[in-house]
């Protein structure tokens, strides 16, 4: 069969599985070192061309879901989904979900004392098209309150899952807007070495915003691509798990 | 008319420099009205196995119910198991993903261009649940063949395994293998794993249940913490 090129390994951005200022991850992130392993076509698969079929329908405009608009400022986020060599990654899903303008989600243990929006749910999916492209018309998420320390807020955020072409290269990550002052005191965001962390703040556009309409952000995402050598030269040694 | 340009940049998203993979974050704790869709855990059938839908009000459900399938051979299984933290407490806001080969032993994927191997219609071999409040998940798919390993090597059969929670900065990556398979004994990614470790990979059919239950349990710390793997 058609050999494929491994994917890259993880970049010096990616955060650790421990990061002790988000408590969660204290008792939630393994103590043994991982067991590195070479990719084989079990990690170089995955699914492709299916997304209504399993997830349902493309749902791009989360302000058009319901009888009337959801409150809160309308926006746009575009962009493209990419592989580290910067080729564009074509028809893979990416799916989002996010609080309302108030900073609540519909969840129901979401607690918090904001009013829900009973025109918004906040979950949508969309499919890149030939140039990796994707876009979607929502609202901008409020801060809200965790209970992770004494004063403790989530900046600004939309959640966004993307699953690319193959198991290596499946991405659950967070987009936040270059405005936001609690980026810089948010123990998630920081898990993401610096400068590395900026990666995951959007940036305003005047191209992407719409006259008369909504405020534009652009956001690109990079999946892990495919590296140079078909043969992972770590394989075969078995010194490297312990 | 003042033109209307952008504001100086920042460094952000769109910066040259600081091109590279997105870094992960957690999935959240409140991704169960977006994420694991009804049937999603349910590879072989119809039914809304995978999905928590009383998490959140009916009227917000955008949650696809999972299609027919077609014409699926072999062996129908039930995955199931807990998952658990340090403290041995059960995580109810963990999300499983898994991705597998059909009983035949190919992906259904483009990049598996095997066309020998037949594939089956409707089986696509990806799929996935959101645990219980009891940190339970439980999936219905098919066991899987052997696929080949690096070199000329057989994989034994097993199960690509995703594990995403609040407090899981990055997806953990792991693998079901069956007990009683011969070919366990030959896996070339099970030789890489310490040999003391390897049973935390490997599900067991549950013995009071008819047959065609495999559970593996996930431990993300402590005492029996299961493997993961860097791919
Ligand atoms: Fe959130």
């Amino acid at each position: 069969m058609t050999l494929i090129l491994p994917y890259a390994r993880e970049d010096a951005g990616q955060p650790p599985s421990l990061h002790p200022p988000y408590v969660s991850t204290v008792p939630r992130s393994p103590r043994q070192p991982l067991v590195r392993i070479p990719q084989t076509l079990t990690e170089l698969t995955g699914p492709a061309g299916c997304w209504d079929n399993l997830m349902g329908e493309s749902l791009f405009d989360l302000t058009d879901q319901h009888l009337a608009r959801p409150l809160g400022q309308r926006i746009v986020v575009a962009g493209r989904v990419l592989d580290e060599q910067g080729r564009p990654v074509r028809g893979t899903v990416m799916e989002i979900w996010q609080a309302n303008a108030a900073g609540r989600y519909i969840h129901k243990k979401d607690q918090w004392d904001a009013p829900h929006d009973p025109n918004f749910t906040g979950a949508g999916r969309v499919i890149t098209d030939d140039e990796g492209r994707y876009r979607f018309v929502t609202v901008r998420p409020g801060a809200y309150p965790w209970g992770n320390h004494h004063n403790a807020w989530r900046p600004s955020h939309i959640h966004l899952s993307l699953l690319g072409p193959a198991f290596a290269t499946r991405l659950v990550t967070q987009m936040y807007f270059p405005d936001d002052p609690l980026i810089e005191i948010d123990p998630i965001a920081n898990a993401v070495p610096s400068p590395y962390r900026q990666r995951l703040v959007s940036r305003f556009d005047i191209e992407t915003t719409q006259p008369d309409w909504a405020l534009g952000y652009l956001f690109d995402v990079v999946l892990r691509g495919r590296g140079a050598t078909p043969l992972d030269p770590e394989y075969g040694e078995d010194d490297h798990h312990d | 008319m003042t033109e209307q340009v952008n504001p100086a940049p920042r460094l952000d998203n769109q910066d040259p420099g600081l091109f590279g993979q997105t870094p992960s974050q957690t999935v959240g704790p409140f991704f169960h009205y977006s994420l694991p869709w009804k049937g999603g855990a349910d590879l072989v059938g119809q039914s809304d196995m995978g999905a928590r839908p009383e998490l959140f009000p009916e009227d917000h459900d955008v949650l696809n119910l999972s299609p027919p399938r077609g014409a699926i051979r072999g062996e129908t299984i039930i995955l199931e198991g807990v998952v658990c933290d340090a403290d041995g407490k059960p995580v109810p806001d963990a999300m499983i993903e898994i991705w597998q080969a059909n009983a035949a032993g190919r992906y259904a994927s483009p990049d598996d261009d095997r066309t020998d191997i037949p594939l089956d219609e409707g089986f696509i071999g990806f799929g996935r649940a959101a645990t219980s409040e009891e940190g339970f998940y439980r999936f219905r798919t098919v066991l899987p063949g052997a696929v080949p390993g690096p070199g000329d090597s057989l994989q034994a059969p097993h199960i690509a395994v995703g594990v995403f929670a609040r407090g899981v900065l990055k997806r953990l990556a792991t693998r079901v293998y069956f007990a009683g398979q011969d070919a366990n004994a030959t896996d070339p990614i099970l030789a890489l794993v310490p040999a003391e470790r390897r049973h935390t990979l490997i599900a067991r059919e549950a013995p009071d249940k008819d047959g065609g239950v495999w559970r593996f349990d996930i431990v993300l710390q402590g005492e029996g913490e299961t493997v993961f793997f860097d791919i």
